[in-house]
C-alpha cells in the first residue's frame, strides 16, 4: 500500500482549511459561506484521523464523529437561519444584512 | 409609665412606614384615616403619660427610658433614648393634638389631591420626627430629630412638585435652615469634645460646673447652638425662608411652618438654657434678635397680598416675641406663648386654607371680600384666631401669653424699655395686619364667590382649635388679674425662674397699655382698611409698601451679595485645571470608543478575516515559545 508521509497529509489537510477560510472570505453568498465552514469542520476532522492513524490511537476516530454530529447540527440550524435571513431579507448577500452595526 | 413613651413617636413612624411601603395598595379612606388615627393615639398616649408625670411632680421631674444603644465606640456613646419632663410634655402635647387635629382637616383638604398618600406619609413622618426632637434625652437624638423636620419640611413646600417655583422654595428653605444647622452640629461637637457626653442633662451639669460665666468657650458654643435655632425658627438673619414655604399646602404651613417645627429653635433655646445662662452676651443678643425680627416681620406682614404670607410674616413675628422672652430668661413665658401661638395660628392657616381652597386657589386678599356671610364657621373661627393674635384683651388666650412676654421683656433683669417698647410697637402692628386681613378678606363687596361648602372634617378642627385659643389662657393668668399659674408651676419644674428686677409692681399699668395699644391697633385697622380713606391708595403704592411688602429686601440684599458672587465663581471656575483633567478623561474615553467602535461595521466577512488574523497571531506566539 502506497504510504503518503504524514507531512503531506497535514499539508492535504491545510490546502483544505485554507480553501474553505478564502472561500468564507470571497463569497458573499450565505450558502456558499456556510459551504465553506463545512469544508473547513472537515479538514480539521481529517486532522484527526491523520493523527489517529499517526499513533494508532482510536480517540481521533472518535472526535471526528463527534465532528460530524456538531457539523450535522451546525448544517440545520444554519440553514434554518438562512432561510429565516431570506425570508427577511429577500437577498443572501452577507454585506447587505448589516442591521446590527453601530450607527456612527 | 415609661414604657408608653417610646410609642408616642413610634406609632406616627410605624404610620409612615405603612403609607410608604403599602400605599399604593391602600384605599384613600384607609391612608387618611391611618395618618390621622396614629398621631390621635399619640396624642391619648400623651395625654396618659403627662397625666401620671404630672401626678408625680415634683417628686419624679422627667420620665427617662432607654431603648436601644445606637452607636458606642471609644469614648462615643449614644443611645436611642427618651426622656419626658414638664418641658417635652408641652411640646408633645401641642404636636400630636393639634397635629392630629390637622391631620383630621387634611383628609377633606386633601380629598382631591393625586399624592394623598405620599402627603400622609409625609406628615407622619414629619409627626415622629418633630416628637424624638422633642422627647430625645440626648443631643444627637435631638439632632436625628432637627434634620427629620428638616428634611420633611423640604419634601411638603415642595409637595406640588410639578411647579419648579414650588421646588425652589423648598430648596430655598432646605439650604437656608442649613447654614444654622452647620452652626449647631459644630456646637454639639465642641460639647462633645469638651464633656464627653451627648446627654443634655449631663452637658448641662458639666457646663455650670466647668465653665466660667461668660468664658469664650460657652460664648461660641451658644453662639453655635444659637445659629441652629435662628436658622430653624426663622429669625433675623435667616427669616427669609419662611414665606417662600408657603408654597406647601396649607396644613403642612399650619403644622410645620407655624405650630410645631418652626418653634424647635425655642425649644433648643429652652433645653439648653444653662448653657445660654453662662452666656449673657448671647442671650442678649436673641432679646436683640428677637426684638428686630418682631418688628421687621411685623411691618412685613402689613404690606403681603397673599392671605398665606401675611400669616407667614406673623408666624416669624411671634416666634420673635418667644425669642425675645428666651433672651430676658422668661422660659415659661415663652413656651406659654409657643403653645398658644400654636392654637391660633394653626387655626388662621386651616381657616385660611379653607378659603383658598373654596376660591380656587386664590391668594391674594384683595381678589376676596365679603366672605362673612358665604363662610360663616370660618368667619367666626378666624375672626376668634386674629383676635388671639392680636391679643384682644380678657378674653383671648394670646393675650395672656404676650402679654407675660411684655411685661417681662420690661421686669426681667435683663430687660429694659427698650426691649419692651419694640414688643408693644410690635403688638400694635399685629393688631392692625391681623383685622387688615379680618376686613379685606371677609367685609366689602364680594369680589370671587366661593365655588362650595366646607366640609364637617374641615371645619371641626377649626371649632376646636377656636375654642382652644380662647380658653388656653386661663390656665396662666398675671397677678393683677387672678394668680392662675398652672401652666408656669408645670414648666418651671424643668425651667429656671425668670429672675426680675426690683421694680415696684406696674404690671396692671402694663397690660392696661398693651391692651389699649392692641385695640387702637384693631381701630386703626378699622379706618383704613374698613373706611378706605383715599390716602391708603396712594400709601398701597407707595415706595415703603413695597419695601415693606420685600420683606426688607434681605431676599435682595442675599442674592446680590451671597448667591451672585457664589454663582459668579462657580462660572469662572467650571474650566479650571481639575474640571480639564476630568473632562480629558471623558474625552479619552470616548476616542477610545470611536476606534473600537469603527470595527463593528456590520460586515460578516471583515470580522471572519479579523478572526482569522487574530488567530494567526495567537498561534504563532504561541509556537515562538
Amino acid at each position: 500500500m502506497l504510504t503518503v508521509p504524514v507531512e503531506t497529509q497535514i499539508a492535504f489537510a491545510g490546502i483544505l482549511f485554507f480553501l474553505g477560510l478564502i472561500g468564507l472570505l470571497v463569497r458573499r453568498n450565505l450558502v456558499f459561506m456556510l459551504m465553506s465552514i463545512e469544508i473547513m469542520f472537515n479538514s480539521a476532522g481529517l486532522v484527526f484521523i491523520i493523527a489517529a492513524r499517526h499513533w494508532n490511537q482510536p480517540d481521533g476516530q472518535v472526535m471526528f464523529i463527534f465532528i460530524l454530529a456538531v457539523t450535522a447540527v451546525e448544517v440545520a440550524i444554519g440553514l434554518a437561519l438562512i432561510l429565516q435571513v431570506y425570508h427577511h431579507f429577500k437577498t443572501l448577500d452577507v454585506d447587505a444584512i448589516n442591521k446590527l452595526k453601530d450607527e456612527n | 409609665m415609661t414604657t408608653l413613651i417610646p410609642f408616642i413617636p413610634a406609632l406616627p413612624l410605624l404610620s409612615f412606614l405603612i403609607l410608604a411601603l403599602f400605599g399604593g395598595k391602600l384605599s384613600r379612606k384607609a391612608a387618611g384615616w391611618i395618618g390621622a388615627g396614629s398621631v390621635g393615639v399619640s396624642a391619648i398616649l400623651t395625654v396618659i403619660t403627662g397625666i401620671h408625670l404630672i401626678d408625680s411632680l415634683p417628686a419624679i421631674k422627667s420620665y427617662s427610658v432607654i431603648i436601644w444603644q445606637w452607636m458606642h465606640a471609644g469614648n462615643l456613646n449614644a443611645t436611642i433614648s427618651f426622656s419626658l419632663d414638664s418641658l417635652s410634655l408641652v411640646f408633645c402635647f401641642v404636636i400630636t393634638f393639634v397635629g392630629f387635629l390637622i391631620h383630621i382637616y387634611s383628609i377633606e383638604f386633601m380629598a382631591k389631591d393625586e399624592g394623598f398618600t405620599r402627603f400622609f406619609a409625609y406628615m407622619n413622618l414629619f409627626v415622629g420626627s418633630m416628637l424624638i426632637l422633642v422627647l430625645a434625652d440626648n443631643i444627637l437624638l435631638l439632632y436625628l430629630g432637627w434634620e427629620g423636620v428638616g428634611l420633611c419640611s423640604y419634601l411638603l413646600i415642595g409637595f406640588w412638585y410639578k411647579e419648579p417655583a414650588n421646588g425652589t422654595a423648598a430648596r430655598k428653605a432646605f439650604i437656608i435652615t442649613r447654614i444654622g444647622d452647620t452652626a449647631m452640629i459644630i456646637g454639639i461637637f465642641i460639647l462633645f469634645i469638651s464633656f464627653g457626653t451627648f446627654n443634655i442633662q449631663d452637658i448641662m451639669h458639666l457646663a455650670s460646673a466647668k465653665w466660667a460665666s461668660g468664658s469664650a468657650i460657652a460664648v461660641i458654643t451658644a453662639f453655635l447652638l444659637l445659629g441652629g435655632a435662628l436658622g430653624k425658627s426663622a429669625q433675623l438673619p435667616l427669616q427669609t425662608w419662611l414665606p417662600d414655604a408657603m408654597a406647601g399646602p396649607s396644613p403642612v404651613s399650619a403644622l410645620i411652618h407655624a405650630a410645631t417645627m418652626v418653634t424647635a429653635g425655642v425649644y433648643l433655646i429652652a433645653r439648653t438654657n444653662i448653657l445660654f445662662s453662662l452666656a449673657p452676651v448671647v442671650q442678649a443678643v436673641i432679646a436683640v434678635i428677637g426684638a428686630l425680627t418682631l418688628l421687621i416681620a411685623g411691618f412685613s406682614a402689613l404690606a403681603q397680598h397673599d392671605l398665606k404670607r401675611i400669616l407667614a410674616y406673623s408666624t416669624i413675628s411671634q416666634i420673635g416675641y418667644m425669642f425675645l422672652a428666651l433672651g430676658v430668661g422668661a422660659y415659661s413665658a415663652a413656651i406659654f406663648h409657643f403653645m398658644i401661638h400654636a392654637f391660633f395660628k394653626a387655626l388662621l392657616f386651616l381657616a385660611a386654607g379653607v378659603v383658598i381652597l373654596v376660591l380656587n386657589e386664590e391668594h391674594d386678599i384683595f381678589k376676596m371680600g365679603g366672605l362673612r356671610k358665604k363662610m360663616p364657621v370660618v368667619f367666626w373661627t378666624f375672626l376668634i384666631g386674629s383676635a388671639s393674635l392680636s391679643a384682644l384683651p380678657l378674653i383671648t388666650a394670646g393675650f395672656y401669653s404676650k402679654d407675660a412676654i411684655l411685661w417681662f421683656s420690661y421686669s426681667a433683669n435683663s430687660g429694659g424699655i427698650i426691649l419692651w417698647l419694640a414688643g408693644i410697637v410690635g403688638a400694635f402692628l399685629t393688631a392692625l395686619y391681623s383685622f387688615r386681613m379680618i376686613f379685606i378678606t371677609f367685609y366689602g363687596e364680594a369680589k370671587t364667590e366661593p365655588s362650595f361648602p366646607a366640609g364637617k372634617l374641615m371645619t371641626v378642627p377649626l371649632i376646636i382649635l377656636a375654642v382652644l385659643s380662647v380658653i388656653g389662657g386661663f390656665i396662666e393668668l398675671p397677678a393683677s388679674m387672678g394668680t392662675v399659674h398652672l401652666f408656669s408651676n408645670l414648666v418651671n419644674n424643668t425651667l429656671p425662674i425668670v429672675d426680675l428686677k426690683n421694680v415696684e409692681n406696674m404690671e396692671g399699668l402694663f397690660q392696661l397699655i398693651s391692651a389699649l395699644i392692641a385695640m387702637s391697633g384693631i381701630y386703626l385697622a378699622y379706618r383704613f382698611y374698613y373706611r378706605k380713606p383715599a390716602y391708603m391708595e396712594t400709601f398701597n403704592y407707595s415706595r415703603i409698601n413695597h419695601f415693606f411688602e420685600s420683606g426688607f429686601g434681605f431676599d435682595k440684599v442675599y442674592y446680590t451679595f451671597i448667591v451672585k458672587p457664589i454663582i459668579w465663581m462657580a462660572e469662572i471656575d467650571k474650566k479650571d485645571f481639575f474640571d480639564q483633567l476630568n473632562i480629558s478623561i471623558s474625552r479619552l474615553a470616548l476616542l477610545g470608543n470611536r476606534i473600537v467602535s469603527l470595527t463593528e461595521n456590520g460586515k460578516l466577512r471583515w470580522y471572519i478575516l479579523s478572526f482569522a488574523i487574530g488567530i494567526a497571531v495567537i498561534l504563532t506566539l504561541m509556537m515562538n515559545k
